[in-house]
C-alpha cells in the first residue's frame, strides 16, 4: 500500500492529465457501443418494419434523434444518414482515443522524466561514502529498467485497466435494458477468461524468469569470451568455448521455446473459450431471435459488444499480474530516495587564502574504529604537504576530510581561522582541488573533460593546464589531438596519461587549495619531477598536499607529515626528518643503499647463469 | 556525444541479402510451409466465421424457424475447435522457427569470431560484437517467422474476403473496397513514422542509461568537481529528449488508430447505406448485409500487421547486414587449407600429426606494424635458445607486447619471418603453437564458474591431484583451501570475487597445467600485499625453469633472473645483455633498474 502512495507522489502534478485521460478513455469506450446501436436500430426499424424500441435511459437518446429525421419513412429513403452517423461517431471516438493516447503520453512521460531527473539529482547529493559503498550495476539497474517497468505501467497498463472497467460497466448499462437473458449469455464465459488469464500470466512468470536468466547467462559466457579473447586462442581453447557458448545458447533457445509453448497453449485455450462465448451469444440469439422473443438488431448489437469486451478483459488479466513487478520496482527506486542526501545552502562564494589548522582532529568511519587520531598541524598559504605513510594509514582520510567528503569526529579544523564544519559544502570544494587516485573520466573529447570544472573554460587556459600537468603533448600526439574522445569508443589512455589529464581538469579550477591524493603513481619518476617544477612556477601558489611514495616529491615538500596507524608520528622538513630515526629516514635510507648493492651484485662473479640468478633474486625479494 | 554512430541503413528491399540469409531459413523450410498452411487455415476460419453468422440470419432469424440449429451448432463448434488448433500450431511452430534461427545465427557467429584474429577485436568494440550476437540475431530470427506469420495470415484473409465480398454481391463489394487503397497508403506512411519515431526514442534511451552509468560511476569525482548542477542540467536536456521524443512516438501512433477507423467506418458507412437499401429493395439478404459488415470491420486488423511487416523489414535487413559485416569478416591469420589438412583445425584436430616442439624462436628481419604505414618494429632480429628467458624493458608503447604478440602468432609479421625450430611458423598450425604456449596476462582474465574449472582451463582433463598440485606449486592451494568451498567456489563473472594477487596466482596454476615449451607474462604493475606479491615472485620462478620465455617485466627479481634482458626503445633493441652487464653499461637500463629499486623498497617499507 504504501507502494501506491509512493506511486501517487510520482504521479504529482501530473495527476489532472490522467484523469482527462482516462476520460478520454471512458468516452471513446461510451462512443463505441454506440456504433452497435446505430446498426441495430439501423437493421430493426428502418430497414426492418418493428417500431423502435429503445428501454430505460437510452430511450431519449435514440428515439428524438429517430423522430428527428422523420421516423421510418423518412430514413427509410435516406439511410445514408445512418451512415453519417456511424462515421461521426467513429470519428469522435477516434478523437477521444487520440486524447487517451496523448494525454496519457504526455503524463507518463513527464512523470518518468521526473522520476529520471530526482534520481540522478538525488545520487549525485549523497554522500562519498555512500558512492564508496555502492554496487554501481545494481544503481544502474534501479535508474533504467525499475524506471522503465513504472513509466510502461503508467503510459500503457494504468489507462487499460480504466478501459477493462469502463468495457465491463458500460456494456452492462447497454446490455441489460435492451436484454435480460442475453446479457447473461454475453457475460458467462467472462469471468473465467479474465481468472483463466490471471491465472495463467501468475503460474508462467517463473518461465518468463527462467528465459531472462538463461539469456543473461548465454551474455555472460560471450561476453567473457569476448573480453578474454586472448587467453582462449593462447590456451587454443576454441573448441571447448564452442562447446560452452552451445550449451548457453541452446539452453536459452530452448527455455525460451518452452515459454512460447507455454503461450501457444494460453492463446489457444483463451480463443477458445472467447469463440464459445461469441458463438452461445451468436447461437442462443439466433434461436430467440427466430423464436421473435428478440429483434435481429438486438443480436447483431450483442455480438458486436462481446467482440469488443473481450480484448480488454484479456488485457486486464495480464495487466493485473505486471502490477506486481510495477510495485517492486517503486520500491527498488524509493530505496535510493529514501537515502539522506547532504545539505547545501545555495549560492555561498567564499574566498580563501589557504590556511589550514588541524588541532586534534579525530575521525572514525564507525564509532569505536578510529582511522585518524589527535592529528594536530598547521600549514601557511602557499606551503606544500607531504604525507608518508604505509598502507591504511589514514593519509587518504586526512586528505578526504579538507573537502568536506567526510567530516571530522572530533577536534577542530580551521581554514583561514573559520571552522570547516561551519563552511558550506559546495563553497569549500569549490576552493579544494582534490584529484583522486583512479580519477574517473567522462566520456567526452579530451578538452571537453579538462574544461569540464568550469563552465567558463577558455581553451587556453585548458591547454595551459595540460602543459602544467606535462600531459599537452601527449594529447597533441593523438590523431584528433584535443579532440580525441575517451571511453569505451575512445583512445584508450595508460593509467598515467588518465591521472594526468585529471590533473589538468583540476588545475583548470584554480583552487587555492590543491590536493593530489597518490595522484601521480602511475605517471613516471621523471614526469613527476617535471609537474612539480610546473606546479612551483605557478603565479599564485596553491597550499598543496601531496600524497606520495616517492623520496623526490617528499624531499622538496616545506612540511612533511609522517602518519602510522592514524597518527601523526612524525612532522618537520626534509632535513629534520632525515636526522630524527624513523619512516622517513628509513625511506630516504634505500636510495644509499642501491649503490652497495649493486656493488655486491658486480662482484659476486660465480653468478653465471640464469638458474643461480634466480635463487638470489628469490632470497633478496 | 559518442562519436562512432551507429550506420544507418536505408536500402528498401535488399535481394542479395536475402539470397544471403537463405542459408539459415534453409533447415526450416518444410516447416515454414506447415506454418503457411496452419495460417491459411487461419485465415479461412476468419473469412468463414461471418459466412456463418450470415447463414444463422438467413436460414433462422428471417425465415423465423429453428429447424436445424443444433447440426448449426456442432457445425460451428467444430471451426472453434479447428481455430482453436490452428492458433497453438501456429504459435508453436512459429516459435520453434524463430529460436532456431536465432539460435543458429548466434551458433554460426560464436564459431567465427573464434576464428577472427586480433586485429578485428582491436577495431571493434566488445559492445558491438554483443549488439550483433543478442538483439540482431534475436530481431532477425522474431522477423522471419512472425513476418511470415503475419504476411501470409493477412494477404490469405485479405484476399479471402475480397473473393467472398465479391462472390456474393460484387457491385457492393466494388463500392466497399474503394476506401482500401487509401487505407493501405495511410497504414504504411504510418507504420514507417511510428517505427522511426520508436528507432529515435530507444538511441535516446541508450543515451540516457550510458549518461546513468556515467553519474554514478563518476559521482565521487563530480563531487570533488563540484559539478553537481551542470551534470543535472545536461541530464535534463537528455531526459527532456526523451519526454519529447516518446510524446512524438505515441502521438504518431495514437493517431493512426483514429485514422484508420474512421476511414474503415466510411467503408462501413457505405456498405449499411447502399447494402441497406439493398435490402429495402430485396436485392440483398440481411445476413449478407451483415457479412459485409463485419467483413469492413475485419479487414483493418491484417491491413496493420501487414503494413508493420513492411516497415519492419527495414529494421531486420539492417540487422542482417551487421550480422553479415561480422560473419563475413575474414580472419586476416588463418592456416591455409593445406596445412588444415595436415594439422586439423578447431573443431578437429590431428594431433598425431603434430610435430614435437623444442621451443627454439628467431625473429629474422621482422618488420610490423598494426596500422599500414605506421611500423612498430622495423627489420627486428632476434635468436632465442630453446629454454632461455627473456626480459623485455622499456616503456609503454615501445613495442614490448608486439614482439611477443608476434611471437605468439597472434599477429603475423608485415615483412620478414618467425621461426619456430628453424621452420616459418605460417607453416604450422595455429593449434599447434597455440597448444604449446603458456600465457598469463597483466590483467588477469578469469571465466565464470569455479576456482577448479578456471585452473582446469589450462588442461580440460586434468585431474583433481593435478589440478591441485598445479596450484600448490603456485602457492595458490593455501588460500584457495581457506575458502568456504574450497576449489569449488565460485569465482563470480570475470574473476570478480577473488582480489586480483588471487586471480594471478590462479592464471599461473592455469598456466603451468598447460605445461607449455613457450612461455609469455605479461608482468602485472598494480601492488599487492606484500605476501601475496612473494607468492607471485615465487610462481613466477617455479613456471619459468625449462622453459623458453618472453617476460614484459617490470619487477626486478623478474629482470634479474632472466638469461637475457632487451631494453626496447621505438621498436629497437637499444641495449641487451645480462643485468650484469647492463648495469655495467651505466645507460637506459641503469636508471631504469635504480628508479625500480627504490620504488620496490619503499613500498616494501609502506605496504607492510
Amino acid at each position: 500500500m504504501k507502494k501506491l502512495y509512493y506511486l501517487w507522489q510520482f504521479m504529482k502534478g501530473n495527476r489532472a492529465l490522467y484523469i482527462i485521460s482516462i476520460a478520454s478513455i471512458g468516452m471513446a469506450t461510451f462512443l463505441s457501443f454506440f456504433w452497435p446501436m446505430v446498426l441495430r436500430i439501423t437493421v430493426d426499424s428502418i430497414i426492418g418494419g418493428k417500431a423502435l424500441e429503445a428501454q430505460g435511459w437510452l430511450k431519449p437518446v435514440f428515439s428524438s434523434a429517430y423522430d428527428f429525421f422523420g421516423g421510418r419513412t423518412g430514413l427509410a429513403g435516406k439511410l445514408w444518414i445512418c451512415s453519417i452517423f456511424l462515421i461521426a461517431i467513429t470519428l469522435i471516438r477516434g478523437v477521444f482515443l487520440y486524447f487517451k493516447g496523448k494525454w496519457s503520453a504526455v503524463a507518463s512521460e513527464s512523470i518518468a522524466q521526473h522520476i529520471r531527473d530526482r534520481v540522478y539529482d538525488h545520487l549525485q547529493l549523497l554522500p562519498y561514502d555512500y558512492h564508496v559503498k555502492s554496487k554501481t550495476g545494481d544503481l544502474i539497474q534501479r535508474c533504467t529498467s525499475d524506471v522503465e517497468t513504472v513509466r510502461r505501467f503508467l503510459a500503457i497498463q494504468f489507462v487499460e485497466v480504466g478501459r477493462a472497467l469502463f468495457m465491463v460497466g458500460f456494456a452492462l448499462s447497454f446490455m441489460l435494458p435492451m436484454s435480460v437473458p442475453m446479457t447473461l449469455v454475453s457475460m458467462a464465459l467472462i469471468p473465467f477468461i479474465f481468472g483463466f488469464a490471471v491465472i495463467f500470466f501468475l503460474k508462467v512468470k517463473k518461465a518468463f524468469q527462467l528465459s531472462d536468466e538463461s539469456e543473461g547467462r548465454m551474455s555472460t559466457v560471450l561476453q567473457e569470451n569476448l573480453s578474454g579473447v586472448r587467453v582462449v586462442r593462447a590456451f587454443a581453447r576454441q573448441a571447448h568455448e564452442i562447446g560452452k557458448f552451445d550449451d548457453k545458447n541452446s539452453e536459452y533457445r530452448d527455455l525460451t521455446y518452452r515459454l512460447i509453448w507455454l503461450l501457444a497453449w494460453y492463446w489457444s485455450i483463451s480463443d477458445f473459450l472467447s469463440l464459445i462465448q461469441i458463438a452461445a451469444v451468436l447461437i442462443l440469439g439466433t434461436f430467440w431471435a427466430a423464436q421473435g422473443i428478440i429483434s435481429l438488431g438486438t443480436l447483431l448489437a450483442f455480438s458486436t459488444f462481446v467482440g469488443m469486451m473481450l480484448w480488454p478483459i484479456r488485457q486486464m488479466g495480464r495487466v493485473l499480474t505486471d502490477m506486481g513487478k510495477t510495485m517492486v520496482s517503486v520500491g527498488r527506486i524509493h530505496e535510493i530516495l529514501d537515502e539522506p542526501t547532504e545539505e547545501f545552502h545555495e549560492d555561498i562564494e567564499i574566498s580563501v587564502k589557504g590556511k589550514i589548522e588541524f588541532n586534534d582532529v579525530s575521525f572514525e568511519y564507525e564509532t569505536g574504529k578510529p582511522v585518524l587520531k589527535n592529528i594536530s598541524f598547521t600549514v601557511e598559504p602557499g606551503q606544500t604537504v607531504a604525507i608518508l605513510g604505509p598502507t591504511g594509514s589514514g593519509k587518504s582520510s586526512l586528505v578526504h576530510l579538507l573537502p568536506r567528503l567526510y567530516d571530522y569526529t572530533s577536534g577542530s579544523i580551521k581554514i583561514d581561522g573559520s571552522e570547516l564544519k561551519d563552511i558550506d559544502k559546495h563553497a569549500i570544494r569549490k576552493n579544494v582541488g582534490l584529484v583522486l587516485q583512479e580519477p574517473f573520466l567522462f566520456s567526452r573529447t579530451l578538452k571537453e573533460n579538462i574544461g569540464m570544472s568550469r563552465i567558463d573554460c577558455e581553451d587556453d587556459e585548458v591547454f595551459n593546464a595540460a602543459q602544467i600537468a606535462s600531459v599537452h603533448d601527449v594529447i597533441m600526439d593523438f590523431q584528433s589531438g584535443y579532440e580525441t574522445a575517451v571511453g569505451e569508443r575512445g583512445v584508450t589512455l595508460s593509467g598515467g596519461q588518465k591521472q594526468r589529464i585529471a590533473m589538468a581538469r583540476t588545475l583548470v579550477m584554480n583552487t587555492p587549495i590543491l590536493i593530489f591524493d597518490d595522484s601521480l603513481s602511475a605517471v613516471d619518476t621523471e614526469t613527476d619531477a617535471a609537474i612539480r617544477t610546473h606546479l612551483s612556477k605557478r603565479e599564485k601558489k596553491a597550499t598543496t598536499f601531496i600524497i606520495s611514495h616517492r623520496l623526490t616529491t617528499l624531499a622538496e615538500a616545506d612540511i612533511i607529515l609522517v602518519l602510522e596507524h592514524g597518527k601523526l608520528v612524525q612532522k618537520g622538513s626534509h632535513e629534520e626528518l632525515v636526522s630524527q630515526e624513523g619512516l622517513y629516514r628509513r625511506v630516504w635510507m634505500i636510495q644509499n643503499s642501491l649503490e652497495e648493492e649493486l656493488e655486491t651484485e658486480l662482484k659476486n662473479n660465480n653468478v653465471k647463469t640464469g638458474v643461480d640468478n634466480k635463487k638470489i633474486s628469490l632470497e633478496t625479494a | 556525444m559518442s562519436i562512432f554512430k551507429e550506420q544507418e541503413y536505408t536500402k528498401r528491399f535488399d535481394f542479395s541479402l536475402w539470397k544471403k540469409l537463405y542459408r539459415f531459413i534453409k533447415p526450416y523450410k518444410k516447416r515454414m510451409l506447415v506454418l503457411a498452411v496452419f495460417m491459411l487455415s487461419l485465415a479461412g476460419v476468419d473469412v468463414i466465421l461471418p459466412l456463418m453468422s450470415k447463414y444463422a440470419i438467413d436460414h433462422f432469424v428471417v425465415p423465423q424457424q429453428t429447424h436445424g440449429i443444433v447440426g448449426f451448432g456442432v457445425v460451428y463448434f467444430v471451426f472453434i475447435l479447428v481455430q482453436s488448433m490452428n492458433i497453438y500450431f501456429f504459435i508453436a511452430i512459429a516459435g520453434k522457427i524463430e529460436m532456431g534461427i536465432s539460435y543458429d545465427i548466434r551458433k554460426k557467429g560464436f564459431e567465427h569470431l573464434q576464428e577472427l584474429s586480433f586485429n578485428y577485436y582491436d577495431k571493434t568494440p566488445v559492445g558491438w560484437i554483443m549488439t550483433r550476437m543478442t538483439s540482431d540475431s534475436t530481431r532477425l530470427g522474431e522477423f522471419i517467422s512472425w513476418g511470415l506469420v503475419d504476411m501470409v495470415w493477412g494477404v490469405s484473409l485479405m484476399l479471402g474476403i475480397v473473393f467472398v465480398m465479391l462472390f456474393m454481391q460484387w457491385k457492393l463489394a466494388l463500392i466497399t473496397l474503394t476506401v482500401v487503397p487509401v487505407l493501405v497508403m495511410i497504414s504504411l506512411y504510418f507504420q514507417k513514422k511510428i517505427l522511426k519515431a520508436y528507432r529515435r526514442v530507444r538511441k535516446i534511451n541508450s543515451q540516457i542509461t550510458g549518461a546513468f552509468s556515467e553519474g554514478i560511476t563518476g559521482a565521487k569525482t563530480t563531487k570533488t568537481l563540484v559539478r553537481e548542477e551542470e551534470n543535472l542540467l545536461e541530464f535534463q536536456e537528455i531526459t527532456t529528449k526523451m519526454n519529447r521524443s516518446s510524446v512524438r512516438a505515441a502521438i504518431f501512433s495514437s493517431l493512426y488508430l483514429p485514422v484508420v477507423l474512421t476511414l474503415g467506418s466510411i467503408g462501413t458507412g457505405l456498405v449499411l447505406w447502399r447494402g441497406g437499401n439493398g435490402v429495402l429493395l430485396g436485392t440483398i439478404s440481411y445476413g449478407t448485409l451483415v457479412a459485409f459488415i463485419s467483413y469492413t470491420v475485419q479487414f483493418f486488423e491484417p491491413l496493420r500487421e501487414l503494413s508493420r511487416v513492411f516497415a519492419e523489414l527495414q529494421n531486420a535487413q539492417a540487422s542482417a547486414e551487421r550480422i553479415f559485416s561480422m560473419i563475413d569478416e575474414k580472419p586476416n591469420i588463418q592456416d591455409t587449407p593445406e596445412i588444415i589438412e595436415k594439422y586439423g583445425d578447431i573443431t578437429e584436430c590431428k594431433k598425431e600429426n603434430w610435430p614435437c616442439i623444442e621451443g627454439n624462436i628467431q625473429f629474422k628481419e621482422v618488420s610490423f606494424g598494426y596500422k599500414e604505414g605506421e611500423y612498430v618494429l622495423d627489420n627486428f632480429n632476434l635468436e632465442v635458445q630453446a629454454g632461455e628467458t627473456i626480459a623485455l624493458v622499456g616503456e609503454t608503447g615501445s613495442g614490448k607486447s608486439t614482439i611477443v604478440n608476434l611471437a605468439c602468432r597472434f599477429y603475423e609479421p608485415t615483412k620478414g619471418v618467425v621461426l619456430i625450430d628453424g621452420v616459418d611458423y605460417r607453416k604450422r598450425s595455429l593449434l599447434w603453437l597455440h597448444s604449446n604456449l603458456g600465457y598469463v596476462l597483466q590483467t588477469p582474465h578469469l571465466f565464470s564458474g569455479t576456482i577448479k574449472e578456471n585452473i582446469a582451463y589450462g588442461r580440460l582433463d586434468a585431474s583433481e591431484q593435478e589440478i591441485v598440485e598445479a596450484a600448490k606449486l603456485v602457492n595458490a592451494h593455501e588460500f584457495i583451501s581457506n575458502l568456504e568451498k574450497g576449489y569449488d567456489s565460485e569465482v563470480g563473472e570475470g574473476g570478480g570475487l577473488l582480489s586480483t594477487g588471487e586471480k594471478q596466482l590462479i592464471s599461473f596454476a592455469r598456466a603451468i597445467l598447460t605445461d607449455p615449451k613457450i612461455f609469455v607474462l605479461d608482468e602485472a604493475t598494480s601492488s599487492v600485499d606484500t605476501e601475496t606479491e612473494k607468492k607471485i615472485q615465487d610462481a613466477i620462478h617455479k613456471v619459468l625453469a625449462d622453459r623458453t620465455s618472453f617476460i614484459i617485466a617490470h619487477r626486478l627479481s623478474t629482470i634479474r633472473s632472466a638469461d637475457r634482458i632487451l631494453v626496447i626503445q621505438k621498436g629497437n633493441i637499444t641495449e641487451y645483455g645480462t643485468h650484469r652487464e647492463l648495469i655495467k653499461q651505466r645507460g637506459y637500463y641503469y636508471r631504469l633498474y635504480s628508479n625500480q629499486f627504490m620504488e620496490e623498497r619503499e613500498s616494501e617499507l609502506l605496504t607492510a
